[in-house]
């Protein structure tokens, strides 16, 4: 979307509370959610705001399970609102299934995973595990999510915006992935415009039947396999178009000999991680995804040509790392530094990481 | 309505009777003797009766019916199962001056859907819940549901539904009167002409009464599976006067205090 001059004075706010906020701004009709940390304060912002503003129409109901809210999600969106929820990695995995039945009713709609560590109940303290579950579908069958991976409290409040612009133009459920310190943290935001997001009429919405149209059915349901078939090479035809919504942001590539990829909260540090680098005279360039899907997959093999060495930096065990290689197809070596369990790599850590595979590089080539 | 029909011969009948324009002019896919297509037929006539079309908006989830939007000729949609009355809440409370209801099996409703359907009536979501009890998952060939009877064979209680094993049948309609949410519970059936009249009059007392926002409508239909109780169609209805409706008994549950 094109970027409009901001004339609000910059607040300091949780990334949470900046992505309610935004919520209400783009004129959400509903939100629907279960308590989780560390994500609450998206609800306890909602339950809190949305009653001061008698200018609003918007629907927040705590439902009693995120299997409740993410069917919730589904039926409103059906009936054609701009609806949104938004959980924690155990709750996300909750929903499943209803994410799979969105995708193939292709119905638009917002779900925020504010991810924390596992597998498990696992930790409350901030991870990127849920990466493989959020981009290459999570439910059962073959559908994607629109992702988008904000790297700050500004990016929490605006990619609101982006996700239902993009969910909306697709019919096609899309997803927001932060992490715990990204939801908690309190950083300066420019908040998006008060209404800034027009809607479009959605004809295939469930309103009620009248004279002039035959009735509209909400359904995942095809039973017959040439009819599933078709629905699924529809589906793949739409995930290709949306290929051309691919982000993604660079820092000091371009006479870069060592490619950091990392995206959300590690890139925030490997930006530190370049800074450092080049003080020491390592040409260190970074390359971190905006949407993990679609993923920059031509970019990173572009840069793959300039590079001696990729390191990708993740807060898991190694999810987006397998995508950079699918990018790279053994072109350069792609190493991986991972942290786990809500701990997190420090830039220090990664430089010696960098580091040591220079060292290691220069012995082979020796 | 009231037409005039023109036979080869030259004689002129008049039309009383016509499929309404809120059914498809598509023939059921169940089988022969199933109390769904009735109970459809009741909840299409209201709904024509009521002139409604235009408002009406029905919930079918996972279960024998969930084709139920090739027949019914309004806004559908389908749900996963169990979760009928999350998506009704969903559509429900972002278009509050529709007529919502759900359409579900007992497996559906009464087990994997009990957190759903429990918080629904509790919250006394203004929406109509109809809740077809056959005693067996239809869909998936026969097997023990939560309202399976005490010693009824099922092709996963095939020696008899064993109460020490799976517990007693679970009657959730008295359970879901017992919410305040909850403003017109009753149970009733399909199994001869009177009864059909009488859930016809249950269905258009719970349309108005939403159309008066007056919280949850419940309306259990203790019907049949002829295929998976493996009766004929009249053997069935023996089984619904003799075993079914001792246990779970025709009539209004809860009714408004007027
Ligand atoms: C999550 C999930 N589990 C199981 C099933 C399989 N399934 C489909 S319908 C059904 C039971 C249907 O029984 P009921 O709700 O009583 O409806 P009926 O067919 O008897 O009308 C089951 C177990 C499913 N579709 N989804
Ligand atoms: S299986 Fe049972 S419930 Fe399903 S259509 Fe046949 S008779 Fe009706
Ligand atoms: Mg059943």
């Amino acid at each position: 979307m094109e970027k409009e001059i901001r004339k609000e004075e910059p607040r300091l706010m949780k990334g949470n509370e900046a992505l309610a906020e935004a919520a209400i701004r783009a004129d959400i009709d509903a939100y629907f959610g279960y308590p989780i940390t560390p994500q609450s304060e998206v609800i306890e912002y909602l339950m809190r705001e949305v009653p001061n503003r008698k200018d609003k129409k918007i629907v927040v109901l705590q439902a009693e399970s995120e299997v409740a809210s993410i069917n919730m999600v589904y039926g409103a969106a059906g009936a054609g609102a701009r609806v949104m929820t938004s959980s924690s990695s155990p709750g996300i995995s909750l929903m499943q299934e209803g994410i799979s039945y969105i995708a193939s009713a292709q119905l638009p709609c917002l779900i925020v995973n504010v991810v924390r560590g596992g597998p498990g109940l696992g930790t409350i303290q901030p991870s990127q595990g849920d990466y493989f579950q959020a981009t290459k579908g999570g439910g059962h069958g073959d559908y994607h999510l629109i992702v988008l991976a904000p790297a700050s409290v500004q990016e929490m409040a605006d990619f609101v915006f982006d996700a239902f612009h993009l969910a909306e133009k697709y019919r096609n459920p899309a997803m927001i992935l932060a992490d715990g310190a990204l939801g908690q943290m309190m950083e300066k935001v420019v908040l998006p415009p008060d209404g800034g997001l027009s809607k479009q009429p959605k004809p295939w919405a469930t309103t009620g039947k009248t004279k002039d149209r035959n009735h509209n059915i909400i359904t995942s349901l095809f039973i017959q396999p040439e009819e599933m078939e078709k629905v699924n090479l529809e589906l793949q035809k739409k995930y290709e178009a949306m290929q051309s919504e691919v982000r993604w942001e660079e820092f000091q590539t371009d006479d870069a000999e060592i490619l950091l990829v990392a995206f959300g909260l590690s890139a925030r540090i490997c930006q530190k991680v370049v800074d450092l680098g080049r003080e020491k005279g390592i040409k260190i360039g970074l390359l971190r995804p905006i949407t993990l899907y679609p993923f920059p997959y031509k970019r990173i093999d572009e840069l793959a040509d300039k590079v001696e060495f990729i390191l990708d930096v993740e807060m898991n065990a190694g999810q987006m790392v397998e995508d950079v290689r699918l990018a790279v197809e053994g072109k350069v070596p792609v190493y991986f530094k991972g942290r786990m369990g809500g701990m997190i790599a420090t830039p220090e850590e990664i430089l010696q990481e960098i580091e040591a595979i220079h060292e290691k590089q220069n012995v082979l080539h020796d | 309505m009231n037409e005039k029909l023109l036979l080869d011969d030259g004689t002129e009948l008049e039309q009383v009777f016509c499929r309404p324009d809120t059914l498809t002019d598509v023939p059921y896919h169940y089988c022969p003797g199933c109390g769904h297509s009735v109970v459809h037929n009741v909840l299409m006539e209201v709904v024509d009766e009521l002139d409604i079309q235009d408002k009406t908006i029905g919930v079918a989830p996972v279960g024998c019916s969930v084709f139920a939007y090739h027949y019914m000729n309004i806004d559908m949609q389908e749900a996963a199962h169990g979760r009928a009355c999350a998506v009704a809440t969903g559509i429900k409370r972002v278009l509050p001056d529709k007529l919502v209801f759900t359409y579900q099996g007992d497996g559906d409703l009464a087990a994997i859907g009990t957190a759903e359907t429990i918080h629904t009536v509790n919250r006394g979501e203004n929406i109509l819940i109809v809740f077809i009890n056959n005693g067996i998952y239809g869909m998936t060939g026969g097997q023990m549901a939560p309202t399976t009877l005490p010693g009824m064979v099922t092709s996963t209680s095939p020696y008899g539904r064993d109460i020490h094993m799976s517990g007693y049948p679970l009657k959730i309609t008295e359970l879901a009167a017992q919410l305040p949410g909850a403003y017109y519970v009753t149970r009733q059936s399909v199994h001869n002409p009177n009864a059909v009249r009488k859930l016809k009059k249950a269905v258009t007392k719970a349309f108005e009464y939403q159309m008066q926002n007056k919280g949850t409508c419940f309306i259990e239909v203790v019907s049949n599976c002829p295929s998976g109780w493996k009766m004929t169609p009249v053997e069935t209805i023996k089984y619904l006067e003799e075993v079914m409706f001792p246990y779970y008994p025709l009539g209004d549950v809860k009714v408004p205090k007027e």
